[in-house]
């Protein structure tokens, strides 16, 4: 099913573009042989014609049949965007904020607003407020290194009930530029921007308390950037910084494990280990 | 034999030393030692079967050797006593809490006196103001909970000894009263003295006396600190309660002292209510067989005895079973809200009952 | 209790104690840390601390194809590994424009309602124990592990499910399984009767629910939070009734909600959650259609477009969402997960300001929390 034929479309053109390279060649074959020649190729290319209309009927019968089919049994398609920017509720928006609303999209039902960084708790509060959007349903950042627009984005999803609806903003941060609380608006938000600083190092201005939430306080590094390696980092000298120096902590997969030995006084093994570490890496 | 040593000790020595610690030592080692420790089991397999479980049934058969393997084990596990700790506190406590559980014993009868002199008292000592010592000995073991859970230097143990004491405390004096009524009623403190009332009146005081009972019983649960008020040990708010630092012996200690206290409770509710070590209808011709006459008199005094005490434990644990925990500010409400008036009245009506009579 | 405010507190030099509640706590269902101010025993404050269950999985999920992340999904929520599956799978089928068959969609709603049965006999259970009620606990295990026979016989793990796969069902439903399955559910809600006979009218369980840990809904709204706690406030937010997904459009079920929005009301509702369950899998065996449970696909699926999507269901717990950011490649370039434990433990402090410390285990109780999840 898959090598044959993919797509009744793709099928057909082929078979289009033999039939039309019969007829212009027959004008310059020679005279002796042309009536042979002629008759020929009347009958190869009566022949073409009936072979393409077999495939064309074919190929038909075919995309009826795949049309009959029940969805699943087609190939997927993937969902496209469209242009949602004549949407009553984009247009509300566009009224109320101008240029904040900088781009929409309709994918598969669901509607996604670029919104310009500055804005977005101006926006989410007239959501709230004029249109009913009170349920904070997410909040996350994504990473694209070295985009034009900046590095970072933070996703919101907000859900108006009432309507059943859902919308997607999109804010775009670069490195070191912080974006406005919307946890003031939303109070769900609060731990979901700290998760976003925690995961990203997106800081979030004028948030009560913008601190690490899954990771530890001396955690050092944004794991879910893509420049975070994935086989994690040295983190004993993060937290036990008496005992291990920069590098020379538990490494992982090792296996070996660790004991906290007291502080240092006769020329400790950690001490000594975080030397050959350094040398190392000299 | 007896008489040898009768002569050899004199009748002071013999009579005010060696019986009582004879007697004392059957009673712990033969009676609640034991008892205590298929408690546990009794417990275990009970609840297990209110539980669709089995319980226990491992060591050896039925599991009947699971309580001498949990014996073991808390008795051969390390002893920690945290670093922090009031040491001498911390010794103390389970002491405190084992100890006067223990000693009210000397006041249960478990079966009738002696007929005639020179015979075995089925009790260790008759004191003509029993119930006061019950009373004034179920008090110490308050210090011992909470001095456990302060001495041990820990936030939980703390609360839990808080909650100990607070609730120790206000039931104490519902049963009280509950005593009060009874005592009004037999018209003497001796437990002996209250058993042969009942039986001269004919009738469990249980019926006379059911707010007492009740109230007695509910106050003896919380005071025992068992579901649903086993708010001081609430496994799920406070670790532990007051024993959240102890371990091995020490911890067992207190679970002895608990167990122990159950045990008092049920038997001083026998003794008070429920007709002591007479079968039941005591004074009713033809329920005489009940008394087993081809056995041992004191035998089958023992044996009433038993049976009342352990349909008493059978309650206790069905109540695990069953009942949620009550919350701190609740229980404290039920205690002086409901049961102190309750209390009062009870006192009231069985005291107009007496005048009128 | 003394109501804030009320002036008789000014009397003395009230110090306040800071209690560390957790991790290593047996009512914080795993390892959940909360750090208390209590005044006595009144909760002054409560600050949640979690992440020591946080493995990466977000993480995780960016470094294999769309198709084989799905048993990563099963260690988040792992009480309800069904339910997180049809979400990560929702998504992704949403991504590639996948259609399932029927048969697969009423097989998945079999599974996701016997997992919501399942992760509500858990929460009984902890529930009841933490409010000193033993019993239930293994009243409900009884129940839970013939769900979790069913569940092994279908695919062979009890917890871990990973029993779906965008585009369908991996496997058909065993011979015998639908009777199986039938057999318990016909008993099944006498077995509910069982436990409301041990706590719904037991004053003492009354005592300790009844206008505990009471959740406004606006609040409820403002703070995210979904599932049953929200529907106890009388918010009417069903997933499976807003958005119909899988089968549920096609059953016939009611939407508990409550009034209070106390304890008491969220054990209401996730009782009548449970029977609501039971019906709607009775209806699903009643209707289970013939034909495929898998989506044409080509053997070798690339990548999907450069693109977005998300899907949330109605978990257990609540809403449960995954937003997955495609560049292309085989594998995701973004995997969200929404949480619904963690939103719901947010609102934790609201709920338990001025209550007793025996209240706080009520509340975290009723919130159904799973650490794994929290945390991912």
């Amino acid at each position: 099913m898959n090598d044959e034929p993919k797509k009744p479309g793709q099928d057909e053109l082929p078979a289009d573009e033999g039939g039309a390279e019969t007829t212009p060649e027959s004008p310059e074959a020679d005279a002796p042989e042309a009536a042979e020649a002629d008759d020929q190729a009347k009958a190869e290319a009566k022949a073409k014609a009936e072979a393409v209309a077999k495939a064309k009927a074919a190929a038909e019968a075919k995309a009826a049949a795949e049309a009959a089919k029940p969805p699943w049994e087609k190939l997927p398609v993937a969902p496209e965007d469209e242009d949602a920017t004549d949407d009553p509720l984009v247009a509300a928006l566009r009224e109320q904020h101008g240029e904040a609303i900088e781009s929409a999209f309709l994918c598969a039902g669901d509607l996604r607003v670029q919104v310009a960084r500055s804005a977005i708790a101006d926006v989410c509060r007239s959501l709230k407020i004029d249109h009913d959007f009170t349920m904070a349903e997410d909040l996350c950042g994504v990473h694209y290194p070295g985009r034009e627009v900046g590095e970072f984005e933070v996703v919101y999803h907000l859900y108006n009930i009432p309507e059943n609806r859902r919308l997607r903003l999109k804010v775009a941060a670069g490195e070191g530029e912080s974006v406005p609380t919307v946890a003031l608006v939303h109070r769900g938000f609060n731990w979901l921007e700290r998760e976003a600083y925690d995961m990203y190092g997106i800081r979030f201005e004028g948030h009560p308390d913008m601190t690490r939430i899954l990771l530890w306080e001396g955690f050092n590094g944004y794991p879910l950037r893509k420049d975070f390696p994935v086989e994690g980092i040295d983190t004993g000298s993060a937290i036990y910084p008496e005992y291990y120096d920069e590098s020379a902590g538990p490494v992982t997969g090792t296996g070996t494990g660790w004991r906290p030995q007291p502080p240092p006084e006769p020329e400790p093994e950690p001490g000594a280990a975080a030397g050959e570490a350094e040398e190392g890496e000299g | 034999m007896m008489e040898s040593v009768l002569e050899l000790l004199g009748p002071e020595l013999y009579y005010g030393a060696l019986t009582p610690a004879l007697k004392i030592a059957v009673l712990l080692f033969v009676g609640i030692l034991p008892v205590i420790t298929y408690l546990v089991l009794a417990e275990r397999k009970i609840l297990g079967y209110i539980q669709v479980r089995l319980g226990p049934n491992r060591v050896g058969p039925w599991g009947l050797l699971q309580p001498i393997a949990d014996v073991m084990k808390l008795l051969v596990k390390e002893d920690v006593i945290p670093n922090r700790a009031i040491r001498w506190a911390f010794i103390l406590a389970p002491c405190l809490v084992v100890g006067p559980a223990f000693v009210i014993f000397a006041v249960i009868p478990v079966g009738p006196p002696a007929a005639e002199p020179g015979g075995l008292d089925l009790f260790i000592t008759d004191v003509n103001v029993g119930l006061l010592f019950i009373v004034a000995m179920a008090t110490i073991a308050v210090y011992g909970l909470i001095i456990g859970g302060w001495s041990s230097n820990s936030k939980f143990s703390l609360l839990g000894g808080l909650r100990s004491a607070a609730q120790m405390i206000s039931y104490e004096v519902p049963q009280g009263f509950a005593l009060v009524a009874a005592l009004l009623l037999a018209g003497s403190m001796s437990m002996v003295g209250i058993v042969e009332a009942q039986k001269a009146a004919g009738v469990w005081f249980v019926f006379p006396q059911f707010l007492g009972f009740f109230i007695y019983f509910v106050a003896g649960v919380a005071e025992s600190n068992r579901n649903p008020f086993d708010l001081p040990e609430a496994e799920s708010e406070l670790v532990a309660g007051y024993h959240t630092e102890y371990s091995g012996m020490r911890f067992a200690l207190f679970f002895l002292g608990e167990y122990a206290n159950m045990i008092v409770i049920s038997a001083v509710a026998v003794t008070l209510y429920f007709g002591g070590w007479y079968r039941p209808f005591p004074n009713v011709e033809a329920l005489s067989f009940l008394d087993f006459p081809f056995l041992p008199a004191g035998l089958v005094a023992v044996f009433w005895f038993a049976v009342k005490v352990f349909a008493f434990l059978f309650v206790y644990i069905w109540f695990r079973g069953t009942f949620p925990r009550y919350r701190f500010d609740q229980l404290m409400d039920l205690g002086w809200k409901w049961m102190i008036p309750l209390a009062l009245l009870n006192i009231f009506l069985t005291a107009l009952f007496k005048l009128v009579l | 209790m003394t109501e804030p405010g009320s002036g008789a507190q000014t009397l003395f030099d009230l110090k306040e104690m800071e209690l560390n509640f957790g991790p290593q706590h047996p009512s914080t269902h795993g390892v959940l840390r909360l750090k208390l101010k209590v005044d006595g025993e009144r909760i002054v404050d409560c600050y949640p601390i979690i992440g020591y269950l946080h493995r990466g999985t977000e993480k995780l999920f960016e470094l294999h194809p769309y198709f084989q992340n799905v048993p990563h999904t099963d260690r988040m929520d792992y009480v309800a590994a069904a339910t997180n599956n049809l979400a990560y799978v929702a998504a992704v089928e949403r991504l590639f424009g996948l259609t399932v068959p029927p048969r697969a969609r009423y097989i998945r709603t079999l599974l996701c309602e016997l997992q919501r049965i399942s992760s509500h006999l858990l929460w009984l259970a902890t529930h009841a124990i933490d409010i000193g009620a033993m019993t239930p606990f293994f009243y409900t295990f009884r129940e839970r592990e013939i769900i979790l026979d069913l569940f092994e016989e279908y695919c062979g793990a009890r917890l871990t499910l990973n029993c779906m796969r965008p585009g369908g069902q991996p496997f058909d439903l065993t011979v015998g399984w639908e009777e199986r399955c039938r057999e318990f559910i016909d008993d099944f809600p006498s077995k509910i009767d069982e436990y409301e006979g041990l706590l719904t009218e037991n004053r003492i369980w009354k005592k300790r629910t009844v206008g505990v840990g009471v959740l406004d809904p606006d609040v409820a709204v403002d703070y995210g939070v979904t599932g049953p706690l929200l529907r106890g406030s009388g918010v009417n937010w069903d997933l499976r009734k807003a958005t119909p997904y899988e089968a549920y459009g096609e059953v016939e079920f009611d939407v508990p909600l409550g009034k209070n929005g106390d304890t008491y009301d969220r054990y209401i509702i996730r009782m009548e959650e449970m029977r609501q369950s039971s019906r709607i899998i009775t209806q699903c065996l009643d209707k289970l259609p013939e034909g495929k449970i898998m989506a044409h696909r080509p053997r070798v699926m690339k990548g999907p477009k450069v693109g977005e999507a998300y899907a949330a269901i109605e978990a257990p717990k609540g809403v449960l969402g995954f937003y997955i950011v495609s560049d292309g490649k085989p594998g995701p370039y973004r995997c969200r997960v929404r949480p619904p434990s963690f939103m719901n433990l947010q609102v934790l402090p609201e709920m338990t300001r001025n209550h007793l410390l025996s209240d706080l285990v009520a509340i975290i109780g009723t919130t159904d929390i799973v650490l794994g999840e929290i945390d991912r």
